[in-house]
């Protein structure tokens, strides 16, 4: 199916998942102004919610389905499988994280089902973010979905630290807004366009790139940065996934990083292929992702903090991927963060069923004799452990593999190296907590008597690990989704085809 | 019919099993295990018949795993990896059956580990295709880590983390040398894939690259065997783990270091193996390893560890053999192999018993004990003789084949190597001597017990081997020498002619 955007039902087509989800965000909205006191209210959000979810993942499925495309040039939405799998991804991160706060907000008495519709909201920004190949419709989804993820970090406002998270959050967040807002002026100063087709199309001319565009492009390159929590723009990471509410945090990790890093790679991968500038910069912001993640990661006692900054660390395998500059790196891209999404939101789950208050109090080693008490729940994060390490068996082995792949093929050698020794770092603070789990005796008798899930969040760590494992053992599916999603972003001038 | 389908079930039956037993009642999972293991044996053994003694890899299964990566699964044998898988089902009926009174927390999930562990290791030694190999070759480190990591002795956890990192650090960087050959022979032939054969193929090209990725080879080999110095996680490993996970690393873990070296890092890059300078380092740390673990064995208090020491002894006459590429010297470092599976296995079974009785691994603890329990002595010493390397047994047979054909590669490091036989026999004749012999100083050694049926069961078949190599290893060198001699006509054509 061919669309014109030029065509005014081209165009809403073209938007259908962004329309369906808007729509539902207003119903919800409406229905949480009258039902917003019981438990059951609360309930019946989250259903509603996840029914939003996934009404918008059929619409999106119907589009990849047709195979739509554009026709024509120039339109500010992107409609090719790069967008589809990135919204399955991002749909997929809110429907698990809305699986694991139902016990959790009545656990903590969060009873305000605005909560929901929040999550709605930054889900929408994050989608508009995937499809946007514009700069400023990328902006106009990055603010809609930092303002949500903003309050949803401070959601639970009787705790100071999760105030203290959303304040600084939203602080260096409206700083590294205004980065982007002024990289995409100077951009614009120097290509007359915020396309990132014409943008592409344009530096192609360039013998020269100008000053103008290279301050752009740094300043652009700082914005996503913070947003994917990229050394040295991580500071404000650890705080603020350690004080938001635990499914929050999961949200953030994998929902905020997908979308930024999706967006990064339109950007990179369409308007600045002919820049060679930013694969240095990159490379070094992954070099150095990539270490000061995982070396912080390693002196944390506390797991959610250590989960935070390995999230940081993983910002920097990703960044690998968009260093490569290639579709292969773009595809590359896709399969690990399917594989991040599963593990981080499993390990979440699981920290959430033990931790009370937020959870920032729980260390590696309270988790001593989980096994022992609870069987199942320690499998699960002991795999989501193994694979965020990068275990043959799981899904996060596949997409670290992939990753070296799109790396070497792009010679970058060097690059691979350091990820593969970083990983090796990792095993330092992954580790433990499964020798904690396993290895260690339960510190009191009955410590973990009261860790537990409800059906749902069995369900979604069920779900979590059942992915890991079949993608880690049969990604074949998910590698001709990726590998035809990442062939879909192609610069604007022609490349060579890389192998594989 | 037998030949197609007998890795395959190889690999499979022991992890079908091992989920078996964790499903069954803890009292009944020895003996589930067990069972499971006698049926791996039993499928192995028509192995040793069918084999016909010729170049080129037997009982081949293929079948496209990854296909758009060219990833196939690839298993066979040849003359170097049959043995190994054979003594791989020759050791682990007898772990199991060794374990039974040792264990007695966690049964299932010990019994469970010990048979996927299996399937680990015998898909380390039929892997023909890179990527099974590296997925074969960090899945086993899983269960070993578990077993070392919960049933091991006091310093487990410490042990156990430490002999996780240092194979996951040799491992991932070979992880991208392997894609690095991938990516390479795929752009020279426009085939993609990570078969065994076809990268043998493409490997002469690689110029200066070659230097750097036998280096990766290297590492992930050299840690394994343990190469000194490389070896600090050994004695901690072989010391805590509990006696069958100490049978295994040293039995059979330990051989896929030197393995990987005969199957991967000599034919892939026999130039820069070859090269004087590389020649010289392997030979000088194998001489360092012999001497050195002699040296450090003859001083430990604690039996465990002596043997411990003793295996990188042993392994330096394996790596010495490979090195010096004559038909003699390999063959016999191959039968070094096998004969160090079995006579530090049995070692290591002894040490285990006694301590069960006892509860010491000192030496000092012991001393006359020889009237006391006749036949453990008895036995004890003949393993130990064969250890050494006494003519009549196996160690004898293998130890002097490598000493002959590396004297004429290497004339000077083979006289050197020459006196860590003596020293083998200076420290276990001595602690032989302080632990069965010497005046019954300890009263508590009066009242133990001597072998019961079950353990005789665990060790006669160890001892039947022992007297079979040493008297008549005809078959074994015979099944060998097809293989050894296409090894070393790859990489010295036309040296094995003058040979004969």
């Amino acid at each position: 199916m061919r669309l014109d955007p030029s065509v005014y039902g081209d165009l809403l087509l073209s938007l259908l998942p962004e329309l369906v989800l808007t729509g539902w965000a207003l119903v919800l909205l409406l229905f949480v102004a009258w039902r917003h006191q019981t438990v059951r209210d609360l309930r019946i959000t989250g259903w509603l919610t996840l029914a939003a979810l996934l009404s918008t993942a059929l619409a999106t499925w119907w589009l990849w389905w047709n195979r739509t495309g554009v026709e024509g040039l120039a339109a500010m939405i992107a409609v090719d499988d790069f967008r589809w799998v990135a919204d399955w991804v991002l749909l997929g991160a809110a429907a698990l994280t809305v699986l694991i706060s139902f016990s959790y907000l009545e656990r903590e008495q969060l009873l305000a089902p605005e909560y929901y519709v929040l999550l709605v909201f930054a889900t929408l920004g994050m989608m508009v973010m995937a499809a946007g190949a514009d700069l400023m419709v990328i902006f106009l989804g990055l603010e809609l979905m930092s303002v949500a993820v903003y309050v949803l970090a401070g959601f639970d406002r009787r705790r100071a630290r999760s105030a203290e998270a959303a304040l600084k959050y939203f602080l260096l967040g409206a700083f590294a807004s205004g980065f982007l807002l002024y990289g995409i002026a100077l951009i614009y100063g120097a290509t007359a366009t915020t396309n990132i087709g014409l943008i592409g199309a344009q530096v192609g001319f360039m013998t020269q790139p100008s000053v103008m565009l290279l301050v752009g492009l740094a300043l652009l390159i700082v914005g996503f940065g913070f947003k994917i929590a990229a050394v040295p723009f991580h500071m404000w990471a650890p705080d603020v996934y350690d004080g938001a509410p635990t499914p929050v945090t999961a949200f953030m990790a994998t929902g905020v990083k997908t979308a930024a890093f999706a967006a990064l790679f339109r950007v990179m991968i369409q308007g600045f292929a002919g820049v060679a500038a930013w694969h240095d910069i990159l490379w070094w912001l992954a070099v150095v992702t990539m270490i000061g993640g995982n070396l912080f990661a390693l002196g944390q006692r506390s797991l959610k903090r250590m989960l935070a900054y390995s999230s940081v660390a993983h910002a920097g395998y990703l960044l690998v991927a968009v260093t490569a500059g290639t579709t292969t790196g773009t595809s590359a891209f896709l399969v690990y963060v399917v594989a991040y999404t599963l593990m981080s939101l499993g390990a979440f789950a699981v920290l959430a069923a033990k931790g009370r208050g937020g959870e920032s109090d729980v260390t590696i080693d309270d988790l001593a004799g989980l096994a022992g008490r609870r069987p199942w729940l320690a499998l699960a994060l002991a795999i989501c452990m193994l694979s965020l390490l990068g275990f043959p068996g799981t899904a996060g082995f596949i997409g670290k593999w992939y990753i070296l792949i799109a790396a070497t093929s792009a010679g970058q050698n060097a690059l691979a190296a350091i990820l593969v020794l970083t990983s090796v770092v990792s095993a330092g603070y992954y580790l433990p907590v499964i020798m904690a789990m396993y290895m260690k005796p339960e510190p009191i008798e009955a410590a973990h008597v009261d860790v537990r899930l409800d059906r749902w969040g069995r369900t979604a760590v069920a779900a979590v690990v059942a992915g890991l494992l079949l993608f880690g053992v049969w990604p074949n599916r998910l590698f001709q989704l990726a590998r035809s999603a990442g062939d879909s972003v192609q610069p604007a001038a022609t490349t060579a085809a890389t192998p594989p | 019919m037998y030949a197609r389908w007998v890795l395959t079930a190889l690999l499979v039956w022991p992890l079908f099993a091992g989920l078996i037993v964790l499903l069954l009642p803890a009292r009944q999972a020895k003996y589930a295990a067990l069972g499971a293991s006698l049926v791996e044996f039993a499928l192995s053994v028509p192995l040793w018949w069918s084999f016909v003694p010729a170049t080129g890899m037997q009982f081949v299964a293929d079948r496209a795993w990854i296909a758009g990566w060219g990833i196939h699964y690839t298993v066979g044998v040849d003359g170097i990896s049959l043995f190994l898988v054979l003594l791989t089902t020759f050791l682990m009926p007898l772990s199991i059956l060794g374990s039974w009174s040792y264990i007695t927390k966690r049964e299932r999930g010990f019994y469970a580990l010990l048979l996927v562990l299996t399937t680990g290791m015998i898909g380390v030694f039929v892997a023909l295709d890179l990527f099974l190999f590296y997925v074969m070759w960090e899945v086993m480190l899983i269960p070993m880590y578990f077993i070392i990591g919960v049933w091991g002795g006091d310093n487990r956890l410490y042990a156990a983390i430490k002999f996780f990192i240092y194979t996951m650090f040799g491992s991932l960087l070979m992880l991208v040398a392997i894609i690095i050959l991938y990516l390479h022979a795929g752009r020279l032939t426009g085939v993609y894939s990570f078969g065994y054969t076809h990268l043998l193929g493409q490997v002469a090209l690689l110029g200066p690259t070659a230097w750097w990725l036998f280096a990766a080879f290297f590492l992930a080999f050299a840690i394994k065997v343990p190469l000194f110095p490389f070896h600090t996680w050994l004695p901690d490993a072989h010391v805590e783990a509990p006696t069958a996970g100490s049978v295994i690393l040293a039995g059979i873990l330990l051989k896929m270091g030197t393995y990987g070296f005969l199957r991967f890092a000599l034919p892939f890059f026999p130039a820069v193996a070859l090269s004087p300078s590389v020649q010289l380092v392997i030979v000088i740390l194998s001489l360092i390893g012999i001497i050195y673990g002699g040296l450090v064995a003859m001083v430990q208090p604690d039996f465990k560890k002596l043997i411990a020491y003793s295996s990188v002894a042993h392994l330096g006459f394996v790596m010495l053999g490979i090195w010096a590429l004559t038909l003699q010297s390999v063959q016999g470092a191959l039968l070094v192999m096998i004969n160090h599976g079995i006579s530090t296995g049995a070692l290591f079974f002894l040490v285990g018993m006694i301590y069960e009785r006892r509860h010491s691994r000192l030496i000092e603890a012991y001393g006359g004990i020889a009237r006391v329990v006749p036949l453990f002595a008895a036995i004890l010493t003949i393993v130990s003789l064969s250890s050494i390397a006494l003519p009549g047994t196996n160690g004898f047979v293998g130890e002097f084949l490598v000493l002959l054909g590396s004297f004429r590669t290497y004339p000077i490091a083979t006289g050197l190597a020459t006196t860590g036989v003596i020293i083998a026999a200076a420290y276990l004749l001595t602690a032989l001597q302080r632990v069965i012999f010497n005046p019954l100083t300890h009263p508590e050694n009066e009242k133990l017990t001597d072998l019961t049926p079950r353990e005789l069961a665990v060790l006669v078949p160890l001892l039947v081997c022992i007297l079979w190599v040493g008297i008549y290893p005809k078959p074994f060198l015979r099944r060998m020498e097809p293989s050894a001699r296409q090894l070393i006509e790859q990489l010295r054509p036309g040296s094995t002619q003058s040979q004969r």
